[in-house]
C-alpha cells in the first residue's frame, strides 16, 4: 500500500530493571509523515522515542529485545554506530535545553561534532534551520548572544533547529510544546508542517488536541503496549478499541 | 513567670543571631588588622626582593617568596591533574559500585589525615626512600598527596552540578562520551573545578609541618627542584618560635596573609561565576 517504512519497530520490549516499559510494541514510521503517540503518564511514550535513538542506553538497568530497523537495517546491532545513528535520528525534548553558550555556538555544535568546519557551510545551514523554524528574524541579530537570554518559546524552537542543521531522517519530539504559549505552539507545529517534506516526524504529545491538529497518523499507548493506530482523524472519530475511546473522551488518564 | 510575648522573643533572637554572626567576622578582622597592624610597617619593595641576613634578623624574604611559589605550585600542578582525572573517572565514566565507594572512601580518608602524618610520611618516603633529600620535589609531592581529596571532591561536586539534561543533549548532538565530557561539562564545570584547586593552592601556601620535614629549612634561594627551600609559612614559624626577630616574623604573616587572602578572594569570585552559570 505505502512506501518501505524508515523506521520500522519490531516485536520490541525495553525494560528497566526488571520494569517493564514497552511490551512486545510494533509500529512502523513512513517517509514523509507525522506520526502522532498520545497516552497517558507512563504509557511508554517517551521509552518508545527514546529507544529510536538508543538514549536508553545511557540508563544502567536498561534492556530490551526485538528490533528496531532503520532503512531496514538494526539500531540494536553491534556494528552500529551509535554516534552516527543519533545524528540521524534528531530529538527534541519537553524542556528547552540550550547548553550555556552563545545561539550560535548551540547550532553548530552538532555540526562540529560532525567534522564540519568550513564557516560558510556552518553559516549556511544555521540560517536555513532557523528559517525553518520561522526564528531567523527574530535572533539574526542575537546570534553571539547567550542562548538562555531568548525566551522559553524561542529556546525550544532554537533546540528543534539545533537538530535541523544535521539534516536528520528522522525527527523525534517529546512533548515539544508542553511548557509554551499557545503562540510559540503554534509555530512549532507550523514548523513541523513544514519539515515531514523532508523528514519523517515522530510527536509525544499530552495534547490531544495537539495530535488532532499535527499529525497523519496518530498511535494510542496505554501502559507499555500499543492499542491503536490509524490515520489521524479516523482515530479521533471512530476509533476502533474501546479504550482508546474511553482515553479519547477523557475516561481516563 | 510569665512567657515572653513571640514579639519579644522574635527580637532578641534576632539580636542574638546578629551578634553571634559578627562575632565571627569580627575574629577574623581581629586577626588580619593584629597582624597587618604588626606588619605591614615592616614590609617594603626590599623587604620581599632581598635575601635574609643572619637568619632572617635582617634582610628579606625573596627565597621564601620563590620557594612558596615553588613548592606550592608544583603541588598543584600534580594534584589538581590527578584529581580532577579522578572526579571525571567518578562522575562520568563508571556507574556507582564498590569501585567508586572505595575510592571515595580512599579520598576522606586521605583527607582525615592530619598534616604532620602525610611531612613523616613524605620525609620517610620521597627524602630518604626516594632520595630526594630535603628539597622542593619532596615537599610538593607530599603536599599534593595531601589535597587530592580536596581536588577530587570539589571538582565531583562540580561535574555532578551539571544539569544531566546537557549530556543528554551533546549525545543526541552526536557526541561521544568523551567529546560529551570535554566540551560540554568540562566547560560549564571549570569555574568549579577552578575554586577546589585555588583553596588547595591556599592550603598549600599555608602548610607548615609538612614542608618543615619534607622542603627543609634552607635560606638560600632555591635553584632547582632538588634544593631544599624554606616555604614563607615555616619562616614566619622559625622567626616567631626561635625568637629571631618578631618584626620580621609579623612583616611575613602579613605578606602570607594577604596572599591567602587574594587566593580565597580569587576561589569566591570564580564560585560566583559558576553558581551563575549553572543557574
Amino acid at each position: 500500500m505505502r512506501a518501505q517504512p524508515k523506521v520500522a519497530v519490531r516485536g520490541f520490549t525495553a525494560s528497566f530493571g526488571g520494569k517493564v516499559a514497552l511490551r512486545d510494541l510494533s509500529l512502523d514510521v513512513f517517509p514523509r509523515e507525522r506520526l502522532a503517540i498520545i497516552g497517558p503518564a507512563s504509557s511508554g511514550k517517551t521509552t518508545f522515542l527514546r529507544s529510536l535513538n538508543r538514549l536508553n542506553d545511557l540508563h544502567p538497568a536498561f534492556s530490551h529485545s526485538g528490533q528496531v530497523l532503520l532503512d531496514g537495517k538494526d539500531i540494536y546491532d553491534a556494528d552500529m554506530d551509535v554516534v552516527q545513528l543519533r545524528r540521524r535520528v534528531g530529538m527534541v525534548y519537553a524542556v528547552p535545553v540550550p547548553l550555556p553558550w552563545s545561539v550560535y555556538d548551540n547550532l553548530v555544535y552538532g555540526l562540529k561534532l560532525a567534522g564540519i568546519r568550513d564557516r560558510t557551510t556552518l553559516d549556511g545551514r544555521v540560517e536555513a534551520a532557523l528559517k525553518s523554524v520561522a526564528l531567523w528574524d527574530e535572533v539574526k541579530d542575537r546570534l553571539k548572544e547567550p542562548a538562555r537570554n531568548l525566551s522559553g518559546g524561542q529556546q525550544q524552537r532554537l533546540c528543534l533547529a539545533r537538530v535541523l542543521v544535521l539534516q536528520p531522517e528522522v525527527l523525534i519530539l517529546d512533548e515539544p510544546c508542553s511548557g509554551l504559549d499557545p503562540i510559540s505552539t503554534g509555530k512549532v507545529e507550523d514548523a513541523l508542517a513544514e519539515l515531514k517534506a523532508r523528514h519523517s516526524i515522530v510527536l509525544v504529545t499530552n495534547n490531544t488536541k495537539q495530535a488532532a491538529r499535527s499529525s497523519d497518523r496518530t498511535a494510542f499507548f496505554l501502559m507499555g503496549e500499543l492499542i491503536e493506530v490509524g490515520p489521524t482523524a479516523q482515530l479521533f472519530t471512530r476509533p476502533v478499541q474501546q479504550r482508546t475511546n474511553d482515553y479519547l473522551i477523557g475516561q481516563f488518564g | 513567670m510569665t512567657r515572653p510575648s513571640p514579639v519579644a522573643l522574635q527580637r532578641v533572637v534576632v539580636v542574638a543571631l546578629w551578634s553571634l554572626a559578627t562575632m565571627t567576622i569580627g575574629v577574623l578582622l581581629f586577626i588580619i588588622v593584629y597582624i597587618l597592624a604588626h606588619g605591614l610597617p615592616h614590609v617594603s619593595w626590599g623587604f620581599l626582593t632581598q635575601s635574609p641576613e643572619y637568619m632572617g634578623r635582617k634582610g628579606g624574604i625573596f627565597p621564601m617568596v620563590v620557594g612558596t611559589v615553588m613548592v606550592a605550585g608544583l603541588a598543584v600542578l600534580v594534584a589538581a591533574p590527578i584529581g580532577v582525572a579522578t572526579a571525571i573517572y567518578l562522575t562520568e565514566y563508571t556507574r556507582e559500585g564498590r569501585m567508586t565507594a572505595m575510592i571515595r572512601f580512599g579520598a576522606d580518608c586521605l583527607a582525615g589525615i592530619p598534616s604532620i602524618v602525610f611531612g613523616l610520611f613524605g620525609f620517610v618516603f620521597f627524602a630518604i626512600t626516594l632520595h630526594l633529600g630535603l628539597s622542593v620535589i619532596s615537599g610538593a609531592l607530599t603536599l599534593a598527596l595531601m589535597v587530592l581529596p580536596t581536588v577530587v571532591r570539589t571538582s565531583e561536586e562540580a561535574l555532578r552540578a551539571v544539569p544531566s539534561a546537557y549530556r543528554e543533549v551533546s549525545y543526541g548532538l552526536g557526541s561521544t562520551r568523551w567529546q560529551m565530557v570535554t566540551h560540554v561539562v568540562l566547560h560549564s564545570a571549570l569555574p568549579g573545578i577552578s575554586t577546589g584547586v585555588v583553596l588547595s593552592l591556599g592550603r598549600c601556601v599555608s602548610e607548615t609541618a609538612v614542608v618543615m620535614l619534607t622542603a627543609g629549612s634552607a635560606l638560600r634561594l632555591p635553584h632547582s627542584l632538588f634544593d631544599s627551600s624554606r616555604t614563607l609559612a615555616l619562616h614566619f614559624y622559625m622567626l616567631s618560635r626561635e625568637g629571631i626577630s618578631m618584626p620580621n616574623a609579623y612583616a611575613t604573616a602579613s605578606v602570607l596573609i594577604i596572599a591567602i587572602l587574594a587566593l580565597n578572594m580569587l576561589a569566591y569570585w570564580l564560585m560566583r561565576r559558576f553558581v551563575a552559570k549553572v543557574r
